[in-house]
């Protein structure tokens, strides 16, 4: 028995460093990845809907709208490729709600490990998951006729910046997870993002389209400047001006999500 | 003997709930300790202040010496959590949940995998660890959950209701584990709703009830609380059960208890034979037909009911309901 207690007071002396917070990380990413694996469903799922809407668009609405200068494809497809992550991380927050709710949360609170690890490992694997499902979103882009035009430097640059902004809102959507606690309620709250930040946006239509007092949010909301960003980055054109107002978004969301969702862990119950 | 873990004056509030109330108690190195009482008495939020996912507003708690506000990495290092609330990954195999918990452990890589093969061939798993756990049975969840709490092999282990639930063997097979785990050193501190589990393996037993002590002592200790037996006498119709109860009522050393649906009267008495002979008498002479009539050592749902003045509750809890009857 002594032996056993000097044994584990020694290993409990040991600090937390960076790398063990990081292994921590690592092995929960895994897991997390393990369990996106075994419900393929999840990231095909998610894919439906910007699926839907990119053909419906395409093909039934968009024969109205006329953007001057552009194919209305090449206008409509960067918006979903960025919609397809906007709604990926609903399965962050309905995944963390689970995870909640099952007790799993509890399990890792009471072991050893980094704090941070449970939801640095559950934005990195949602991240893979986000690039599994984008990949099939630009191959039905491809199909159904838009193309890259830029250089290839610029358009992985316009990947990388979907991914980055993914990233930035996975941590919006884990807020949400650990503040509702419950997987259905996360689930209609994760639909938010649509109605407010998507809509509004010039991803579907331009926005002098809209109305005038909706104009000034429309215009400089994170969603609108990121996909402004991709266009030009896709299509070419001028791209600095939405570009920094694009990332900046990103890392102010990142930033403040990290530090409300690493608070709401730390006192997470079911 | 020194105490693996201190509990002190701990009190917790939800709101107007008073969950736990000034509780105090210690649990020696090496030995069991039960917490008993129903649900809602206080018995998984004390385990979890001491688990450290709970912090209490008032009072201290220490596990193997370490405060489990100020020390809290180390005590989880020291602690193995299993039972109703902590739980385990059911996309996961057997063995990639304990390789997950070994890892979160800090142990290295070649060491968690050796002690996840042994700890699945330990609670019989062997044969299913690589498959899923939604495949598995109650039992085997629970034995994989209990697995889980012993790859740090953690000195103290915090086993909240480890049974509930269960049927009857794999309840069994799971105490044989709990007393080996003992056998070989570990502290162990469990909640339970069921006297016979409190019984069979504990050391000292703790009775909450909304939130507060009632009693601590080993199950002998409590039950001499009683002041020796319980006369129990069964009459045939059970018009006669209020006249049986007033007119033995004498003999007893506390109030008695009528259980309508039986038929039955409970008594505790200081005496043994004397006593049986007397209030049969007593009934006879009154005419009170008897079925049964004797005396027996009062069980621990005698000890809580006469402590507490309701019972354990045990069949309403697993009916769903969560009422306390009076």
């Amino acid at each position: 028995m002594t032996n056993v207690t000097i044994k584990n007071l020694r290993s409990a002396s040991a600090p937390l460093t960076p790398k063990l917070a990081l292994r921590d990380a690592e092995g929960i990413a895994k897991r997390n990845l393990l369990r996106i694996l075994r419900t393929p469903r999840q990231v095909f799922g998610s894919i439906i809907q910007p699926c839907l809407i990119l053909l419906v668009f395409r093909y039934m609405v968009g024969g109205a709208i006329h953007i001057p200068g552009v194919d209305y494809v090449n206008y409509l497809v960067p918006a979903i490729f960025l919609e397809a992550v906007l709604m990926g991380g609903a399965n962050t927050s309905l995944a963390l709600a689970q995870d909640l709710q099952m007790g799993m949360i509890e399990r890792f609170r009471s072991l050893p490990m980094a704090r941070s690890a449970v939801l640095i490992g559950r934005t990195f694997a949602d991240a893979c998951r986000n690039v599994l499902a984008l990949m099939f979103v630009i191959a039905l882009g491809i199909l159904v006729g838009f193309r890259f035009h830029n250089s290839l430097g610029a358009c992985l640059a316009g990947i990388a910046l979907i991914i980055l902004f993914g990233y930035a809102f996975s941590w919006f959507y884990a807020t949400i997870g650990l503040a509702v606690k419950d997987p259905q309620t996360a689930q209609t709250f994760s639909l938010l993002p649509m109605f407010i930040l998507f809509f509004p946006s010039s991803a579907l239509v331009p926005i002098p389209t809209m109305p005038g007092w909706l104009q000034p949010f429309a215009a400089h909301q994170p969603v609108t400047v990121t996909i402004d960003a991709l266009r030009a980055l896709f299509d070419g054109g001028p791209v600095f001006n939405n570009l920094w107002q694009a990332i900046s978004w990103c890392v102010g969301i990142f930033l403040v999500f990290l530090v409300v969702s690493l608070n709401l862990y730390r006192k997470a119950t079911a | 003997m020194t105490a693996a873990i201190e509990v002190d004056e701990v009190s917790k509030r939800f709101g107007a709930t008073v969950a736990l109330d000034a509780v105090s108690f210690t649990v020696d190195v090496g030995t069991v300790l039960a917490l008993l009482g129903p649900n809602g008495a206080g018995k998984t939020t004390l385990v979890r202040v001491l688990t450290t996912l709970l912090v209490p507003d008032s009072g201290h708690a220490r596990v193997g010496g370490f405060d489990v506000q100020k020390d809290a990495r180390t005590i989880r290092s020291m602690i193995g959590l299993a039972g109703q609330y902590a739980t385990v990954d059911e996309l996961l195999t057997g063995r990639e949940n304990l390789e997950l918990v070994g890892l979160l452990y800090h142990l290295d890589k070649e060491l968690y995998r050796t002690r996840a093969q042994e700890a699945l061939e330990r609670m019989s798993l062997a044969s299913a660890g690589d498959q899923q756990v939604k495949t598995y049975s109650g039992g085997m969840r629970r034995r994989l959950d209990l697995a889980a709490s012993l790859i740090g092999q953690p000195p103290v282990l915090l086993l909240d209701e480890p049974t509930t639930g269960l049927d009857p063997r794999t309840r069994n097979d799971l105490w044989g584990f709990i007393e080996e785990l003992v056998a070989e050193g570990t502290t162990v501190l469990l909640t339970t709703q069921y006297m016979e589990e409190a019984e069979h393996l504990a050391n000292s037993i703790v009775v909450l009830d909304s939130g507060r002590v009632v009693a601590k002592g080993t199950a002998d200790e409590l039950k001499d609380r009683l002041g020796g037996n319980v006369l129990e006498v069964r009459v045939n119709k059970r018009a006669d059960l209020d006249r049986a109860a007033s007119l033995i009522a004498n003999f007893g050393n506390g109030p008695s208890r009528t259980n309508p649906d039986l038929n039955q009267v409970l008594l505790p008495i200081r005496d043994g034979a004397s006593v049986l002979i007397a209030a049969g008498r007593a009934l006879q002479d009154h005419g009170v037909a008897l079925d049964d009539l004797g005396i027996r050592r009062p069980s621990l749902d005698d000890v809580f009911l006469a402590i507490t003045g309701h019972t354990t509750d045990t069949h309403a809890v697993e009916a769903g309901n969560t009422e306390i009857s009076r």
